[in-house]
């Protein structure tokens, strides 16, 4: 089952005084459980192409290229983007492909972007634990959304409830790593985890949870869930049932962003945290603008949020980077010279860093009625990306650097 | 003490929750032998009728607002049974007796309805009706004049071809008017808020705290198990839909009308299925693929329990409802926190949501070993063939 959808971004634009046509790739789930996540992030992604296209193209060599995107539908089926992968590179011959949403697609694909040394663009926030030559992440890992929220949770919260948390999640590969994370770093604060539950992706039955959190913490305690889609609303449809209150379980959530809420209700969320590096509520011009650009081509009722800003930087980031290059075609020079790349992103200046990912501003919000989030915290800078983790003994000590040649570049001692 | 009574229930509120999506199917399979796919997108349906009610409630709001919920659900299971009974009446009436073909069809129709709710739209709603009065019309006309041709069965199939067609073709130009072209639902999840009433605690008894929402659904399932045991054994219907399950051509010839029986037993067992999605929108999610998620464990209670038998149901899902909640949050420590280190372990290595349904399929597993036909096999003649 296969859509095979050839948009051209500029048709609608300056009409077209282009020297050429450059193919780009996207590849997202536009069918099954994550389409309603994924499809999000095409749109993002087609936008940006005809905000390009609109503005002359791509500008490499002294010409102008117009983009042309080629998607296709990953279903949601880990097998079938690493096939679709393969498509793109080997028939469309795109010169660089975004796509990806859950870590179990990003990693189906990552050994055909290896073997064929091409590139992935992926945008989504991610246990990190991986380096590779061939992607750049445009979303954050887990010591720019994770360990900055558990950090300002302790500090908030500990007084009150003493430092211990609560973990629940979904059962697959990015909510057991940044438990992992979360567990160490309690540890390394002198804290405790008292529990941790998993529940398949999808099940909504959490009544024995919610009975081991009551008897974990019988009068209040933090809570840190990292659970994904159905899940969340069954979890807050019953916390709030059966009397766990935010005042009293403060929720800190690393995938509820605004379409979340807007599709669990927000008089469930209410008073919950989340930990992005985006937030639709961020009051600066260059986020307004994207709200609204966002707005006027998909609908007024539309919101944006962390994900789909980070999938609008990287079509950016990798047309800054060809430019630079002057090429798209040879992509040894694009990767070398992807690194140190900026872009006035939404969120405000972000950098490519020779570890190939991107360097995110915190942000800790508090979801409100209106589906909307206050900002509580806000680091303003942009904090740089650490893909091997520091707090886990296994890969303490270890980075990447992709500049260096050396053949361990993706993992070394530092 | 204590412990034991929060323990039953939860044990309850997850069983009912079972026992409510299962009342249904356990009459479709169990009285009819039809294997139905398509029970968990009955149960989407009367989620969706319980979304259509409250947005329209939503501008009254205040007390009114706060009655939605009772209304939404008898207009499920209207809603529901009807279109139950088309399908009955439609489909599943070509294929009694052939189970692996009603397996099929209704699998056809869940992803049917399933891909109907992302994309129903004014302009879609508009050209099926065209269709299918044109649909008609041809047929009546041709009908009318080559009835007793011999090739008149493909004269009719070219016809609904047509007017398919003609259907299609509307359905792209309505598709123009913007207006009209904006799906109803999408593919997206959305948002159904439970009553004030339902959302938060009913309180407390000594220290178990009594969640509005799990007590409404426990005597919800227990209220309509008891209707529809007494529809089945005290009611005129129930004695003829009996009769039919016991033997088809003996009650045919007793003036029994078997196919409005048919008609009526699918209605309701489909009607069920939409009262169980109505109340598991206080929840869970709602979205287009909320059937999946309970389908299987539909069957799991009902073969569990015995296909055909109410009372096999009632323990099944309840039996399963407490084995989860007991084994999923860990109490047998807390009861018994002195217990060798080995039996520590397992039971720790099994108090996670996931490890405790692998328990719950492990426990069905070994039951039907010994017991195949489940907890109360039925005795005597089955559904005919």
């Amino acid at each position: 089952m296969s859509v095979t959808l050839v948009s051209c971004g500029g048709e609608s634009g300056s009409g077209g005084n282009f020297d050429g046509e450059v193919k780009v790739g996207i590849l997202h789930s536009l069918s099954g459980t994550m389409a309603i996540s994924e499809t999000t992030l095409k749109e993002v992604e087609e936008m940006a192409i005809k905000e390009i296209n609109d503005a002359g193209g791509v500008k490499v060599g002294g010409k102008s290229y117009k983009i042309v995107a080629v998607a296709e539908d990953g279903a949601s089926d880990w097998p079938t983007f690493a096939e679709k992968a393969q498509k793109l590179i080997d028939s469309d011959k795109v010169a660089v492909v975004f796509g990806g949403w859950t870590s179990a697609s990003r990693k189906a694909m990552l050994p055909v972007f290896e073997s064929k040394n091409h590139m992935l663009f992926y945008p989504i926030q991610y246990e990190g634990q991986e380096c590779s030559r061939n992607i750049f992440y445009t979303g954050a890992v887990p010591n720019q959304q994770a360990e900055p929220a558990v950090q300002w949770l302790m500090d908030k919260f500990s007084g009150k409830l003493g430092k211990k948390v609560y973990l629940v999640g979904s059962d697959y590969v990015y909510p057991r790593t940044a438990n992992t994370i979360i567990k160490e770093q309690m540890k390394a604060l002198g804290g405790e985890t008292v529990g941790e539950d998993y529940i398949p992706l999808g099940n909504t039955e959490v009544a024995p949870i919610i009975a081991k959190i009551k008897k974990a913490f019988p009068d209040g305690g933090i809570i840190i869930n990292t659970l994904n889609g159905d899940s969340n609303v069954a979890l807050f449809k019953q916390f709030k049932a059966s009397g766990i209150d935010p005042a009293k379980y403060p929720i800190m959530s690393f995938s509820i962003a605004e379409e979340e809420i807007r599709q669990i209700g927000p008089e469930y969320t209410t008073g919950t945290y989340a930990a992005w590096n985006f937030f639709m509520s961020l009051d600066t011009p260059a986020s307004k603008k994207f709200t609204a650009d966002f707005q006027a081509m998909y609908g007024a009722d539309r919101v944006t949020g962390d994900p789909a800003e980070s999938a609008y930087n990287m079509v950016y980031l990798w047309k800054n980077a060809v430019e630079k290059a002057g090429t798209f075609e040879d992509l040894d020079k694009v990767r070398k010279d992807m690194i140190g790349i900026t872009f006035a992103a939404p969120q405000g200046e972000i950098k490519m860093f020779p570890n190939h990912h991107t360097s995110e501003r915190v942000l800790i919000g508090e979801a409100e009625a209106n589906g909307q989030f206050k900002i509580l915290s806000d680091s303003v800078k942009a904090i740089p990306p650490l893909p091997w983790n520091q707090f886990v003994p296994e890969t303490k000590g270890f980075t990447c650097d992709w500049t260096q040649d050396r053949p361990d570049a993706g993992k070394f001692k530092m | 003490m204590e412990l034991f009574f929060s323990q039953i229930l939860d044990g309850l509120s997850i069983g009912s929750v079972l026992l409510l999506a299962a009342t249904g199917l356990a009459i479709v399979f169990g009285l009819m032998g039809v294997i139905n796919l398509a029970h968990g997108e009955f149960m989407m349906l009367g989620a969706y009728v319980t979304y259509v009610v409250q947005s329209a409630f939503k501008p009254m709001g205040g007390v009114i607002f706060e009655l939605y919920f009772p209304i939404s659900l008898v207009l499920a299971f209207i809603v529901t049974a009807l279109i139950g009974v088309l399908l009955e009446k439609t489909l599943i009436r070509q294929l009694y007796g052939r189970p692996l073909e009603t397996l099929l069809a209704t699998w056809g129709v869940s992803l049917i309805l399933i891909q109907l709710i992302r994309s129903v739209s004014t302009a879609m709603t508009l050209g099926i009706i065209v269709g299918v009065v044109v649909g008609f019309l041809l047929s009546k006309l041709l009908g009318a004049k080559y009835s007793e041709k011999p090739f008149f069965t493909y004269l009719n199939g070219l016809g609904w071809a047509v007017a398919i067609g003609i259907g299609l073709v509307a359905v792209n130009l309505f598709d123009q008017i913007r207006p009209l072209a904006k799906p109803w639902f999408g593919p997206r999840n959305i948002d159904v808020t439970a009553p004030k009433w339902l959302q938060g605690s009913w309180g407390m008894i000594g220290t178990i705290e009594l969640p509005g929402l799990r007590i409404f659904i426990i005597l919800l399932s227990a209220l309509l198990l008891v209707a529809t045991y007494w529809f089945l054994n005290k009611s005129v219907w129930g004695l003829r839909i009996r009769a039919v399950t016991q033997n088809r051509q003996m009650s045919n010839c007793l003036g029994i009308p078997t196919d409005r029986v048919d008609s009526i037993t699918f209605g309701i067992g489909s009607g069920l299925a939409g009262v169980a999605g109505c109340a598991i929108t206080l929840l869970g999610s709602v979205g287009p693929n909320l059937g999946a998620a309970y389908i299987v464990s539909c069957f799991m209670v009902i073969v569990l329990g015995g296909v055909g038998n109410l009372l096999g149901t009632v323990l099944a899902s309840l039996l399963l409802g407490i084995i989860q909640s007991v084994i999923g949050s860990g109490t047998l420590l807390t009861i018994f926190p002195d217990m060798p280190l080995a039996a520590k372990g397992v039971i720790e290595f099994f108090a996670t949501t996931s490890m405790s349904l692998v328990l719950v399929f492990i426990f069905i597993i070994v039951f039907l070993q010994f017991r195949p036909n489940g907890m109360f096999p039925q005795k005597g003649r089955s559904v005919d063939a």
